[in-house]
């Protein structure tokens, strides 16, 4: 493990067993576990349905779980609720601030709630909200909503910041700006727990990932690990004509490939060495006497990781 | 759980602000909140404040006190109906009778449609069939007076010496039993508007979830919405009552003071009602339909518009165990008869009761989330 987490290496976030049933019948987690250390920033990755929110929820105590454990900072909700609402900041997936308030009014009634927040134009002024200080939120972009939100999580001063899908619906320059946010508060030593179902905010804010499907957790690790772990660093997709008749078998025959798919007339090789596999596909082509209609080859994200263990796309909606 | 190591608190985006909360910071941020958003709303300044004014300019216009109600008869016309007009012309009560001629088939069918209460329809031979409707308070009255417009336009002479006392007096007209029930309704209105409807709207936008994720107190949360309902309530009371006195020259008999403890305690009463209303609703269409259903009933029998003494007496006890009629009985016993508020003993249990239980359950069954 590198030491480049904190110091003290402490579990900031850990769940043992975690279940939640709804009404007896819906099993929207079904024994989950995770460790998140201090100063981590650790994702959960999973398409809408897999039991992000609801574990998320549960962690942040505003949901029981039907059985398992949770523990924050080393404590449980059961004893210290009021110490871990100091310590934690939260932004939910959908709070619809009151519009008739200013951005600062805001801030400052969520500052009143808790023993030492930190200056309510101060958090503006990192958020880069200052110029909107007088603004009625309901004046505001999405972008600049979803920062308000941040706004009020951190404006309290956590410790661990939760935040569940903080980017959904934004445009990539507010993106962008809330991944900064998200760095600047885990440089200052923070711990963050996030949500998301967009790859690349996984693999380039996460330090380590957890992907969740049906309640489960199905893979761990961090987004190269993850990458490495399906076989190949490269994906080779291509399309030919007359290849019906062609099992997908076949072509894992070719050198370097790991695994083959098959999706809509488009086949996709997992490859580890792209300049081996690529002049034997295009032999193995010609050979059948079909034409190639399609040629790419990229890095493997970890939606490829996704369809890999799932056999579906992590966008299906 | 066991080797979970407990991390001790240190502040983890290093400066410390050195910004230490009181204890009630919370709540007056709430509160302060909650007063901003309601002055930003120009909905709520004309529903909570101007409409009932409005409601009471008009109803008070409406059912002002006439001099002597002048009724509107017709005449059918023939032979006799000039002669008719000249007897009325003639007669002591003739300001108070208006009559025109139309014939037979106009006049009944403008007695049918309301347009004048009585149809005078002389046989030609100097005597009269008067068509009227016994249903018709307006119309057996109109009878009489045009009855004795006409016998004394005759020349009948009155045989008893008689002599009249006007007694219109402030204090026993329509405006003054209207405004305080306007004022009850009024409370009850905003109270389960401002408080059950807002709070349904806070849990539908995930704002009450949001709160309860940071350490606010649920108590000062709750306590900010009812604080916010009592300084309206103050405003309400003044503005009503002021209205009251400068435009219809009202007497408020009792003191102010006691009329301000029963508006808290009517604002308390609704509000908590309001809250148990909101404590399960999940989206603004039910809560509205749900507030509407507690206050149907209230508007109908708990006096607001006319007297529930107009109901069958036997219904009368459970009339008044509702908390609106209890409120519009107390403000109209303090404003206009002066009475204490010891005399109501009575009708302060039956709220403390209605608010007291609907706090107690509303406590027991709202949700946050």
């Amino acid at each position: 493990m590198p030491v480049r987490y904190n110091a003290s290496m402490a579990v900031a976030i850990q769940c043992r067993d975690l279940r939640k049933t709804y009404d007896g019948k819906v099993e929207a987690v079904r024994g989950l576990n995770l460790e998140v250390q201090a100063g981590e920033c650790f994702g959960l990755l999973g398409p809408n349905g897999a039991g992000k929110t609801t574990t998320i929820e549960i962690l942040e105590g505003l949901l029981a779980p039907t059985s398992g454990q949770v523990s924050i900072l080393g404590h449980t909700w059961e004893t210290h609720s009021r110490e871990l609402r100091e310590w934690l900041g939260i932004s939910l997936q959908e709070t619809r601030l009151s519009e008739k308030l200013s951005v600062l009014e805001t801030v400052e009634l969520f500052a009143s709630f808790y023993h030492r927040p930190r200056p309510a134009r101060e958090v503006l002024e990192q958020l880069q909200l200052t110029e909107k200080a007088d603004a009625w939120v309901g004046k505001l972009s999405g972008g600049q909503k979803q920062r308000l939100a941040v706004a009020t999580a951190l404006v309290g001063n956590p410790k661990v910041l939760f935040l569940d899908e903080p980017t959904t619906g934004l445009d990539p320059q507010s993106r962008r700006q809330l991944w900064d946010i998200v760095r600047e508060f885990q440089g200052r030593g923070g711990t963050i727990l996030l949500t998301t179902h967009y790859m690349d905010e996984a693999e380039r804010l996460c330090d380590r990932l957890a992907i969740v499907d049906h309640g489960q957790i199905i893979a761990e690790g961090s987004p190269a690990e993850l990458i490495a772990r399906l076989g190949g660093h490269h994906v080779v997709e291509f399309a030919a004509s007359n290849l019906e008749g062609k099992a997908p078998e076949a072509w894992s025959q070719l050198p370097g490939v790991e695994s083959v798919r098959h999706e809509d007339g488009l086949f996709s090789l997992s490859v580890r060495e792209p300049h081996l596999t690529i002049p034997a596909l295009l032999d193995a082509v010609e050979q059948q006497g079909s034409q190639l209609m399609h040629l790419t080859t990229r890095q493997a994200s970890l939606e490829d990781v996704f369809v890999r263990l799932t056999g579906r796309h992590l966008r299906e909606e | 759980m066991t080797n979970a190591p407990s991390v001790s608190p240190q502040p983890s985006q290093g400066q410390v602000s050195g910004l230490v909360n009181p204890r009630w910071a919370g709540f007056w941020q709430l509160l302060l909140a909650r007063m901003r958003e309601l002055k930003r709303e120009p909905e709520v300044i004309f529903w909570v404040f101007v409409f009932p004014l409005l409601l009471a300019l008009g109803l008070g216009i409406a059912f002002r006190n006439k001099p002597a109600d002048a009724t509107s008869i017709a005449v059918v016309a023939g032979p006799g109906a000039d002669s008719t007009l000249t007897l009325l012309a003639k007669a002591p009560q003739h300001g108070t009778v208006h009559a025109k001629v139309l014939a037979k088939e106009e006049a009944l069918k403008a007695f049918r449609l309301g347009k004048v209460d009585l149809v005078v329809e002389p046989d030609g031979r100097g005597g009269y069939q008067y068509h009227y409707d016994p249903a018709r308070p307006e119309s057996v009255l109109s009878r009489t007076q045009v009855n004795d417009a006409l016998q004394s336009g005759a020349g009948r002479l009155d045989l008893l010496p008689v002599s009249f006392v006007v007694s219109s007096e402030p204090g026993s007209r329509y405006i003054d039993f209207l405004i305080p029930g306007l004022l009850g309704m009024n409370l009850m209105n905003a109270a389960m508007w401002g408080i059950g409807f807002a709070l349904v709207d806070m849990r539908q936008r995930k704002l009450l979830k949001r709160f309860v994720a940071t350490p606010m107190r649920r108590s000062d949360f709750l306590l900010a919405i009812l604080s916010s309902r009592l300084l309206l309530m103050l405003v309400e009371v003044g503005l009503m009552l002021g209205f009251g006195v400068l435009i219809f020259h009202m007497r408020v008999l009792g003191s102010v003071l006691t009329i301000l403890l029963i508006g808290v305690l009517g604002a308390l009463t609704f509000g908590g009602l309001g809250l148990l209303t909101a404590s399960r609703a999940q989206k603004i269409e039910t809560i509205s339909g749900l507030i509407n259903l507690v206050m149907m009933p209230m508007w109908i029998f708990s006096g607001v518009f006319f007297s529930y003494e107009r109901f069958p007496v036997a219904i009368h006890p459970f009339i008044q165990l509702l908390p609106l009629t209890a409120l519009n009985d107390a403000l109209r016993a303090t404003i206009l008869e002066g009475a204490p508020l010891a005399a109501q003993s009575g009708r302060i249990l039956v709220m403390l009761v209605w608010g007291g239980v609907s706090f107690l359950l509303a406590m027991r069954w709202f949700r946050w989330t």
